[in-house]
């Protein structure tokens, strides 16, 4: 039963502490209209965070939630949901809460096609420790712990998930309240794991480090949108994205018409030609696709569980202990 | 050394015949509970036919083909060792000897404690440069499961190795094929973790009127989680990750999946407790199952809980330690860790088992004492208690013990609902579930205002919630029976024990007082908190002694918590105690 809500139901009576101007109220804001316009009960909904700026999330939402320790929401709320598969599930994390401390059970949890929603903040920075470059920051970047610029290379947390074989993979904008709402509404209705990478402005830290897709005079030639079932076009048109022998790579339309621009299918069972789309982007500079790279059905893991356990107990019969005790054979003394 | 002599007293039904007869290999390691011998016997028979040895039911029966399991399975005591060789259970012999189906496989076997190894290619394998061609080459594979054993048992290998060079003096290529094939079973044993079994034992001379079973620690534990899940009317769920010796409780639950048992084979010892306390944020009896190190990497998760003061117990089956240590070899040496190995100010209660079938009770209790007050327990038991097995009298299910869980379905305060509105006696929190509509609230690992449950940086109150925690985990103590004092109450020593020594150290005590001594003699379960008369119990004897499986960490405990002046028996050879050692030591202490 769809319940009604306002975006009010879902704000929590706690302080929100982000600094001012931070992508993060832009995010919050767009998930509490979600919830509201989801209509999913607001009991059923669990938010399960890390640490990390983002990870203060659950605290203003008002549901149920875990603000737990770093890396490990995917494997707590991987429990919830497999406990509880009828809960709405979701993670808040960040670039290093996700990609670093907590990589392994990311990766995992999108390995098993857990039925849990992951918003990944990606701020390209540290921001609650105060500004040490993260996995997902540029090379060369100059922090307080790579005065003479970051020589880690980055990971692009796009193709990591599509590596993974995640179900649901998309990017969106802080910025873009109608895009991230869209997004997270197809994450809610696709069944098993869902990972959305949302670029988000850290003011303090790393201020700007998306403009190039969000500045008015450059996002048209910066922002490459994904739209399942419509060709790959950007900057009005005048330029595509073709895919050839697995590699994807940007035309120009004018010089070369239209018919060599693919045409976007999210839900090819394979993942490579979603990988191959993922590769356009070089971290917050020039040319990125934004949306759903891939939105494919495969079997989700709390289903599977649940029915080994109804063909179990049909196999079996209910578990009886008395009969357990006595299964390795037994004699009578006395 | 047994293994050659009584062995191969017959060498050509070692070699030639394909059978060898190892009557009375003394285990020399545990003392049954209530006997008096520190010296228990089992059977090892390698099996290549029929073994004609009436009365006697071995407690090892190596089947090197099926037809060899088939005519001696029935002989086997119920939950011993069949360590089988792989490679012989193909389609043809499997014919021959009347199986339809695999008996490795088809789950016949649950009730014993089944081992294999491909032995014809691992043979092979190790006897190539030997010189022996042919059919001689798989002639060797006896002494392949024979040095499987000796790893098992812990036999030196150079009285075999001597052996075999003096008998077989004349064809150094056979000496040579049968030390590269005894060499090889033994590393087998070392490298794959397969063998992880300990050692296993008589039953006490007199039974109690009955029914009885046989059980490994491993599968009571997963019972007793079993039935405290149902005690407490919760759904249970388990989730670990692969770790010697505690990767069969995971392999038991698995199998009952029709009690609604979740089992989770998660990616690491981390994620598996998470999945574990979510499972109990919304819900489920948690439960995560795993040895030291898994413990060691669990540690930062195991205060979240107790900060989220949710239920969660931590299975930890003790090894020799530290780091990877002793993988199949039995150590108390986790105690500290249990008691003390978190960041911050994290008490939490600690239970123990003491022998495979007390396991069951143990973990009943572990569930009981972790819904109730609302926090992560340490359930200890080690791979002693883990892999060996002892009868056990079935218990009444219907007497078992019943503690319903209570959900929290309304709101508690004017203010709205209070996820810290504690239970005044036991210091508990409210269980509100998701699903649970009005209690929408959220916890975490950030302090907590000690009523609201919203975050706090208040001073006063981050003191009023640590000094609650602790009391909470205190309060525990006004739930646990006293100590009850065994043997001799009027003793000039006391001996304290916890965990698997419980079989060694009666069997010492009572050796002691044959001799006309007087002795008594404590057992805990509980390790946080001691029960209440502990205080008291201790101060009544002038000498104490704590015989341990470890450097001596309950009897720093008790020397910190009450200023006893304990003595420590140590020992960390990944072994047992034997009931000799503590009758010596009791005697020396008596004698100083
Ligand atoms: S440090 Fe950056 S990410 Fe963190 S709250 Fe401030 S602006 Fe937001």
């Amino acid at each position: 039963m769809a319940t009604t809500y306002t975006r009010q139901d879902f704000q929590s009576d706690q302080e929100v502490r982000w600094c001012p101007g931070c992508g993060d109220y832009t995010i919050l804001a767009s998930v509490q209209t979600f919830m509201a316009d989801a209509g999913i009960p607001k009991e059923d909904v669990v938010f399960v965070s890390g640490i990390g700026c983002a990870a203060r999330f659950p605290y203003y939402m008002n549901v149920y939630g875990m603000h737990s320790i770093h890396g490990r929401a995917p494997a707590i709320a991987s429990g919830i949901s497999a406990a509880r598969p009828e809960l709405s599930v979701w993670v808040v994390s960040g670039d290093g809460d996700a990609l670093s401390i907590g990589g392994n059970h990311l990766i995992h949890a999108l390995r098993r096609n857990m039925n849990v929603k992951i918003l990944l903040f990606n701020n390209q920075i540290y921001g609650l420790t105060k500004g040490q470059y993260s996995p997902t920051s540029e090379p060369g970047k100059r922090t307080k712990s790579s005065p003479m610029g970051s020589i880690d290379h980055p990971f692009n947390p796009v193709s990591l998930a599509l590596g993974a074989e995640a179900s649901f993979v998309a990017r969106t904008l802080d910025m873009d309240r109608a895009h991230t709402i869209e997004m997270l509404t197809a994450a809610h209705e696709h069944q098993g794991s869902a990972l959305i990478e949302i670029y988000q402005n850290c003011n303090v830290f790393n201020d700007k480090a998306f403009a190039e897709l969000t500045a008015k005079d450059s996002r048209d030639a910066n922002q490459i949108r994904l739209v399942h079932g419509e060709k790959i076009l950007f900057d009005g048109g005048t330029k595509g994205v073709a895919i050839e022998e697995g590699r994807a790579f940007i035309v120009d339309v004018e010089q070369y018409g239209d018919d060599i621009v693919h045409t976007h299918d999210a839900t090819l069972p394979d993942p490579s030609t979603a990988f191959a789309l993922s590769r356009l982007a070089h971290g917050p500079h020039g040319p990125t696709p934004i949306g759903i790279f891939r939105d494919a059905p495969r079997a989700v893991y709390e289903d599977a569980l649940d029915a080994q356990i109804s063909s179990a107990i049909e196999a079996k019969g209910e578990g009886d202990l008395a009969s357990v005790l006595g299964s390795n054979g037994t004699w009578t003394v006395g | 050394m047994q293994l050659a002599g009584a062995r191969f007293t017959d060498a050509s039904a070692a070699f030639g015949n394909d059978l060898a007869t190892l009557p009375n290999f003394p285990a020399e390691i545990r003392a049954p509970a209530g006997t008096l011998a520190g010296v228990s016997a089992f059977q090892i028979h390698i099996a290549g036919g029929d073994i004609l040895t009436p009365g006697d039911s071995p407690d090892v029966l190596v089947a090197m083909n099926p037809a060899a399991l088939k005519k001696n399975i029935d002989d086997l005591k119920p939950g011993g060792v069949i360590i089988a060789n792989t490679d012989s259970f193909e389609e043809r012999n499997l014919a021959k000897a009347g199986y339809e189906v695999n008996p490795l496989e088809d789950g016949s076997l649950d009730g014993y404690n089944l081992l294999t190894a491909p032995m014809d290619e691992l043979t092979k394998e190790a006897v190539k440069d030997s010189g022996v061609t042919g059919r001689a080459v798989l002639r060797s594979k006896n002494f392949f499961a024979l040095g499987a054993l000796a790893w098992m048992f812990d036999r030196p290998q150079e009285t075999t190795l001597d052996w075999v060079a003096e008998k077989f003096a004349s064809k150094p290529e056979v000496v040579a094929a049968n030390t590269s094939a005894f060499k090889a079973g033994y590393n087998y044993g070392i490298t794959t973790e397969a063998f992880a079994v300990t050692t296993f034992e008589v039953p006490p001379a007199e039974l109690p009127a009955g029914t009885y079973t046989n059980v490994v620690g491993n599968q009571t534990i997963a019972w007793g989680l079993i039935a405290g899940a149902q005690a407490a009317g919760l759904p249970l769920f388990y989730a670990s990750y692969p770790i010697t010796p505690a990767s069969d409780v995971l392999h038991e639950l698995s199998r009952h999946k029709n009690f609604g048992v979740k089992t989770f084979q998660a990616e690491d010892e981390i994620a598996a407790v998470g999945v574990a306390l979510g499972a109990s944020f919304v819900g489920h009896l948690g439960v995560t199952g795993t040895s030291g190190p898994g413990v060691a990497l669990k540690s930062e998760t195991i205060s979240l809980a107790l900060m989220a003061e949710l239920p969660l117990i931590i299975v930890d089956v003790q090894r020799g330690g530290p780091s990877t240590g002793l993988p199949t070899k039995t150590e108390q040496s986790d105690l500290m860790m249990a008691i003390h190995g978190r960041h911050g100010e994290a008490p939490l209660p600690v239970v123990s088992a003491s022998s495979p079938s007390d396991a069951f009770d143990a973990a009943i209790e572990a569930c009981r004492i972790a819904i109730k007050y609302m926090t992560p327990v340490i359930l200890l038991s080690d791979g002693y208690i883990g892999t060996s097995s002892e009868p056990w009298r079935l218990p009444d299910v219907a007497q078992l013990p019943s503690f319903p869980t209570t959900f929290a379905t309304e709101i508690n305060h004017d203010d709205g609902y209070m996820p810290y509105l504690r239970d005044p006696e036991t210091l508990s929190r409210p269980w509100a579930v998701p699903g649970t509509p009005g209690l929408e609230h959220r916890v975490g690992g950030l302090e907590k205002d000690q009523l609201t449950g919203n975050v706090s940086y208040v001073p006063a109150n981050h003191e009023a919630m640590t000094i609650t925690r602790e009391n909470k985990t205190k309060a525990v103590a006004n739930d646990i029976p006293d100590i009850v004092i065994e043997e001799d109450a009027d003793a000039e020593i006391l001996v304290v024990a916890w965990g698997s020594t419980y079989s060694a150290v009666l069997a010492g005590v009572r050796n002691t007082r044959l001799e006309g001594h007087k002795v008594a003699h404590i057992h805990l379960r509980h390790l946080n908190p001691f029960p209440k008369n502990l205080d008291e119990v201790l101060a009544r004897y002038p000498k104490v002694l704590v015989p341990e499986l470890n450097r001596g960490q309950l009897s720093r405990l008790l020397r910190a918590e009450y200023l006893t002046p304990t003595e420590s028996l140590s020992k960390v050879q990944g072994q047992p105690f034997m009931a000799a050692e503590i009758k010596a030591k009791i005697i020396e202490m008596l004698e100083a």
